[in-house]
């Protein structure tokens, strides 16, 4: 095998929340596998171009990876745009979201060249989201929540869309959690995410957590200001150790 | 940041994008870091038209000193557009007159 696997990369269609058919990018490296897989949860951005070269990244790493677009229901577009129209909606109800997600995990599992290990992972609305999915199915064997925010919430913040603190599911954790977090950060808060790994402590969660100094959110976002290349190579090298560990079979 | 700062207000008007102009329904305002400007934490401003396909907005990334800049030039014109209404047209016109104004 040359040092670069090679990879398949396609859209599909699978059968999210109350079986809504919506789009989702996979990558799939080459060769008989088994390989583990990785479902990626996007952004507030939407399913932006970092979520589909992140999804591509997995895959170089040997992982069957999965990025459904969770915006589809909003139309067609740029999906800059696509997220500008959920944004003026108040955003995704965590509920279809888990239910989109779920749809990934199942065909994560379908797949012929799988181990049968699937990691869950997102960052910023999406790390909030992982966790999240992490919290209510028993499905998911790892998980990389990157800087979360409102995983801590205040009760004026709940709505109908987001109707529980994801802090207060932490007991119903079903499997290892990683967190990337940057102590510039203000949303999550460096007292945020210690409140975080305190419940985690209080039930007993198998975790990690690694806090950056010198980086704030979005420490992975290359295309922005906000990228900071030592802190972010550490920690894609905390996530994949991670994943290699819990994904392994 | 992950910010839930968010407003939204229904805006009754046009915005244009590349060539075409198109109505508008609704006008988001939010603090969060930027997508496109080489910023970090911005005010975005969305018009946009829910009705329409995703594509019918008008985005704005502006600093927050940019931001209120933007605010007090708007309430400068809102003022200035009050008192003219009110005052200079408002005032021993006819009605009709007014409202063709």
């Amino acid at each position: 095998m040359s040092f670069y696997r090679g990879m398949t990369c396609e859209n599909v269609t699978i059968n999210g929340d109350k079986g809504t058919p919506i789009t989702a990018y996979v990558a799939k490296p080459s060769g008989p596998g088994p390989f583990p897989g990785v479902v990626l949860v996007h952004h507030l951005p939407g399913w932006s171009e970092f979520y589909i070269e992140t999804t591509r990244r997995f895959a170089h790493h040997g992982y069957l990876a999965i990025c459904a677009n969770l915006y589809e229901r909003a139309g067609e577009g740029n999906p800059d745009d696509v997220a500008a129209k959920v944004r003026a909606d108040g955003g995704i109800p965590d509920a279809q979201m888990v239910g989109d997600t779920e749809a990934a995990v199942k065909w994560m599992r379908a797949q012929p060249g799988h181990n049968g290990k699937v990691g869950v992972f997102g960052s910023c609305s999406g790390g909030r989201h992982a966790f999240i999915y992490a919290c209510q199915k028993k499905d998911v064997d790892a998980c990389a929540e990157l800087w979360g925010g409102r995983v801590v919430m205040g009760k004026e913040e709940l709505n109908a869309k987001t109707p529980v603190a994801p802090i207060d599911m932490t007991k119903d954790l079903c499997c290892p959690l990683i967190g990337i977090f940057g102590n510039d950060d203000r949303a999550p808060s460096p007292e945020q995410v210690n409140q975080h790994e305190a419940e985690l402590k209080k039930h007993g969660k198998t975790h990690e957590f690694y806090r950056y100094d010198g980086a704030g959110h979005g420490i992975w976002y290359w295309h922005r200001p906000l990228y900071r290349v030592e802190q972010a190579m550490d920690g894609w090298s905390k996530v994949l150790a991670f994943f290699g560990k819990h994904l392994a079979k | 940041m992950c910010t839930s700062i968010i407003e939204i207000a229904a805006a009754e008007g046009m915005a244009k994008r590349g060539d075409e102009w198109f109505p508008l329904s609704t006008a988001v305002v939010a603090y969060d870091h930027a997508r496109h400007a080489p910023l970090g934490d911005v005010i975005t401003l969305d018009f946009i038209n829910a009705d329409l396909e995703p594509g019918a907005r008008a985005g704005i990334e502006l600093t927050l000193e940019s931001a209120k800049e933007l605010r007090a030039a708007l309430d400068r014109a809102i003022a200035a557009a009050e008192f003219e209404g009110a005052e200079v047209r408002g005032k021993g016109a006819v009605p009709g007159l007014v409202r063709a104004a």
